[in-house]
């Protein structure tokens, strides 16, 4: 009894969507030529998987190493963007000059898209590899600088009487005040910067090329490997997804 | 010491869109070393503005406080604030709350096995030394009012001051807590600004109850005496001719002469 509640609460609605989207897939299939079924799609996708780290050319190599390239990418561009935008945040948040001094600034660059400052990047760095983590670089910093600031801001006059009243140093309200209440709103910026920078990826390595997924859906549209680049499309979905599970996870535990 | 607290011609305005909006004007009082004194007004009288003051929150825009003998230029440790709403650190234990303000105000003289002794004192002078290490989010409001208050004691302050620090508690747990702070002041000898919109409160807990006029340009109307011996009981108190008279002084006080605008 118990089991069928849960079962028709919990898993049944996701599963029937689940069911729907194949059929749709499987229709829309077999009324058109090029686009592959679902066990067509599934059968390549086992055949690719069954040997995910080859390495024949340094073009051509399996699926796990194109992932893993990408995460490596997106790793640091977003870390060298954490490294430079949560002190900024924090420095923009505390201070209303500077503030009011790059507010317009981050206002006019924060809606550019992130892929045209991908020929600024090949200009200057003269390579593909440091132009596509300069992408990934300049997407992920505004909503960690806009959130930082947000959550400095945002910090409960309360707090800073407690500070006050205390006496305490400027490096005890930082690290015992300002810090842990900036937190949730820093780790907001992380998980929204870390979801643009998936984003970007894959459309900066179309363009710059490599090893990564982006390169790799653009080669099998080249080889016209359709049932690959389908796979493509759900193994980024669900790297993006299982990414934005672990922030989240990460960010509950500050959470007061 | 006559003037342990000594408040002359204190003065305070703000800045506003509408022009400057004076809260408070000519406030003079002084304190006694181990007095307790009670500010009583109705809502938006400047009462918590005196206490700012006397915090050093806020700065007069004329007049001066002194605190033994020194002028209030600044929050300092000399003066420990209980606030509203506990203004705990959500992230911090109850131990390292209160560890907090231990550390600021020793760690130059004394070492890292005095201070912990310190914080542990001030949490078993609330009795919570069973919830030290719990979070402010898993105690009761009653619980989180009483580490306010052992943090604010744990500095050794020479004034305790508090802004209707049990105002957001139920009835059952004010009472409990109110005649646990008088036990607290009676054993540390403390001398006590308190802020309250509570008759009751100020007449059972104070030697002197100070009576605000209604804003703008709030000021002291009346100071009450209250000589009733200590300790005091609350249920002895209750039908007491002189407890009666003091509180409807004050009812009177409050009610008749300076109702509130709003109420009026």
């Amino acid at each position: 009894m118990k089991f069928r509640r849960y079962f028709g609460e919990h898993l049944f609605p996701p599963m029937l969507g689940a069911a729907l989207f194949l059929v749709v897939w499987m229709i829309l299939a077999q009324s058109s030529e090029a686009l592959p079924g679902p066990m067509k799609t599934l059968d390549s996708a086992i055949a690719l998987f069954s040997d995910p780290f080859y390495q024949k050319t340094p073009n051509d190599q399996g699926i796990g190493w194109n992932i893993l390239n990408s995460l490596g990418r997106v790793g640091v561009g977003f870390g060298l963007a954490a490294l430079i935008g949560i002190p900024l945040g924090f420095i923009v948040g505390r201070i209303q000059f500077i503030d009011k001094m790059t507010s317009p600034i981050i206002s006019m660059l924060r809606p550019v898209s992130p892929l045209a400052w991908l020929p600024i990047g090949l200009l200057v760095f003269k390579a593909a590899n440091p132009a596509a983590i300069w992408v990934i670089f300049i997407s992920s910093i505004w909503p960690m600088i806009i959130n930082t600031a947000m959550g400095v801001r945002q910090l409960p006059q309360d707090y800073m009487n407690v500070a006050r009243v205390l006496n305490l140093s400027e490096w005890k309200i930082f690290t015992k005040i300002l810090f842990p209440a900036v937190m949730p709103y820093m780790l907001t910026g992380i998980r929204l910067a870390v979801g643009t920078a998936w984003l970007v990826i894959v459309a900066a390595e179309m363009l710059t090329g490599g090893v990564g997924i982006g390169f790799w859906v653009w080669d099998e549209w080249n080889n016209l490997n359709v049932e690959h680049i389908i796979i493509a499309i759900f193994v980024v979905g669900i790297v993006g997804l299982l990414l934005e599970m672990l922030l989240v996870r990460i960010a509950k535990r500050f959470s007061y | 010491m006559k003037n342990y607290v000594h408040i002359e011609n204190a003065q305070m305005s703000f800045e506003t869109r509408k022009g400057v909006f004076v809260a408070l004007k000519d406030v003079s009082l002084n304190i006694a070393r181990g007095e307790f004194i009670s500010l009583i007004g109705h809502s938006g009288c400047g009462k918590s503005t005196l206490l700012n003051l006397v915090a050093g929150l806020l700065m007069p825009t004329e007049g001066v406080l002194l605190c033994a003998d020194r002028e209030i230029g600044g929050p300092g440790p000399d003066r420990g604030v209980v606030f509203q709403n506990h203004s705990l650190l959500p992230w911090l234990t109850c131990f390292e709350n209160v560890h907090l303000a231990v550390e600021r105000v020793f760690s130059a003289s004394e070492d890292k096995a005095q201070l912990e002794i310190r914080t542990r004192n001030a949490l078993a002078l609330v009795h919570l030394t069973h919830a030290e290490d719990k979070y402010p989010h898993e105690i009761s409001g009653g619980m989180k009012q009483r580490v306010g208050i052992a943090r604010a004691l744990s500095m050794q302050p020479k004034v305790l001051l508090m802004d209707e620090p049990f105002g957001a508690l139920d009835a059952l747990t004010r009472a409990q807590l109110q005649d646990e702070l008088m036990k607290i002041v009676a054993k540390t000898n403390s001398t006590v600004i308190m802020v309250t919109h509570d008759v009751d409160e100020a007449v059972l807990l104070s030697d002197r109850v100070v009576m605000m006029t209604n804003g703008p340009a709030a000021t002291i109307g009346e100071i009450l005496e209250v000589n009733l011996p200590r300790p005091r009981n609350r249920l002895e108190l209750a039908g007491d001719v002189e407890y009666m008279r003091l509180r409807s002084e004050v009812l009177r006080f409050l009610y008749e002469r300076h109702a509130h605008p709003a109420a009026a």
